[in-house]
């Protein structure tokens, strides 16, 4: 019965998370919208498994911890290049640029 | 009731979206998020996962985001300073992409599982309310997925591995 407005309700999540990565220029703000994203689909999983089987909840289960190791290992980034650059703008940072 | 109850969270969570992508102030963007992901836990319970919810609340607003609030503190990002958002080319390009996309999922909202694979209606709650809400997930998560699991401990270990080792000035 929720299944469509879920998807609804998960395109827009997911859309205004695209919009952040492509709006905003501080690293972690860029960050905090990816994590936006992962929630949208976590919705659209969630919304399918009460159709479909709980199988869809194992995989938010480890879209979450897939999540919290992300997050870990890419603030450590941004801190390690904060200390470097003494910056999180991303204008500024192209250290991979030739 | 149920329909009005979703969409109260529904319109909390993309009004919040929206301001965490626009505030200026990463504090502010942080906190935002935070209501979205109250939110969103609010909606998973509405969809019968309990579990999934009570994880939401304990691992994405309790530990991840208290970890970028943390890390914008330690930076002392939270003062006002000029704005990072980009020059109007650039809101105009996030706009219409973000515009676009959006128009493209909107278009697969209606698609619906067929018949034949759909569980009855309220399986998953019946499921749950006959076994516990935990029971549902585990019992998938500890026979089919049993190695992917075990696998995530060794992504998690690389995880802190890793985060120590790129955030430590010197081993």
């Amino acid at each position: 019965m929720l299944l469509g407005p879920s998807l609804a309700v998960s395109a827009i999540l997911f859309s205004l998370g695209v919009a952040g990565v492509l709006l905003r220029r501080n690293a972690i703000v860029i960050f905090m919208c990816v994590e936006l994203m992962l929630n949208a689909v976590n919705l659209s999983f969630i919304a399918l498994a009460q159709q479909l089987g709980p199988q869809g909840q194992v995989i938010v289960f480890f879209v979450m911890a897939v999540a919290a190791a992300e997050a870990a290992v890419g603030l450590a980034i941004i801190l390690a290049i904060y200390r470097h650059k003494q910056t999180v703008d991303i204008q500024n940072i192209n250290l991979l640029r030739g | 009731m149920v329909l009005g109850v979703f969409w109260v969270f529904a319109g909390v969570a993309i009004v919040s979206a929206f301001l965490c992508i626009t505030r200026r102030s990463p504090v502010a963007s942080a906190l935002w998020l935070i209501l979205t992901l109250f939110s969103l836990a609010g909606i998973f319970v509405l969809l019968d996962a309990q579990f999934i919810a009570a994880l939401q609340v304990l691992v994405y607003a309790g530990a991840i985001m208290v970890l970028f609030l943390f890390v914008i503190m330690l930076l002392n990002l939270g003062r006002q300073g000029p704005s990072d958002l980009r020059g109007w080319p650039g809101r105009l390009v996030a706009a219409a992409l973000g515009l676009l996309l959006a128009a493209e999922l909107w278009a697969v909202r209606t698609w619906a599982p067929e018949e034949h694979l759909r569980l009855p209606e309220g399986a998953i709650a019946r499921m749950s309310e006959a076994e516990g809400p935990v029971h549902v997930i585990s019992d998938a998560l500890f026979r089919e997925y049993l190695i992917p699991f075990e696998l995530t401990s060794v992504l998690l270990l690389a995880a802190i591995v890793g985060a120590v080792v790129l955030a430590k000035r010197r081993l």
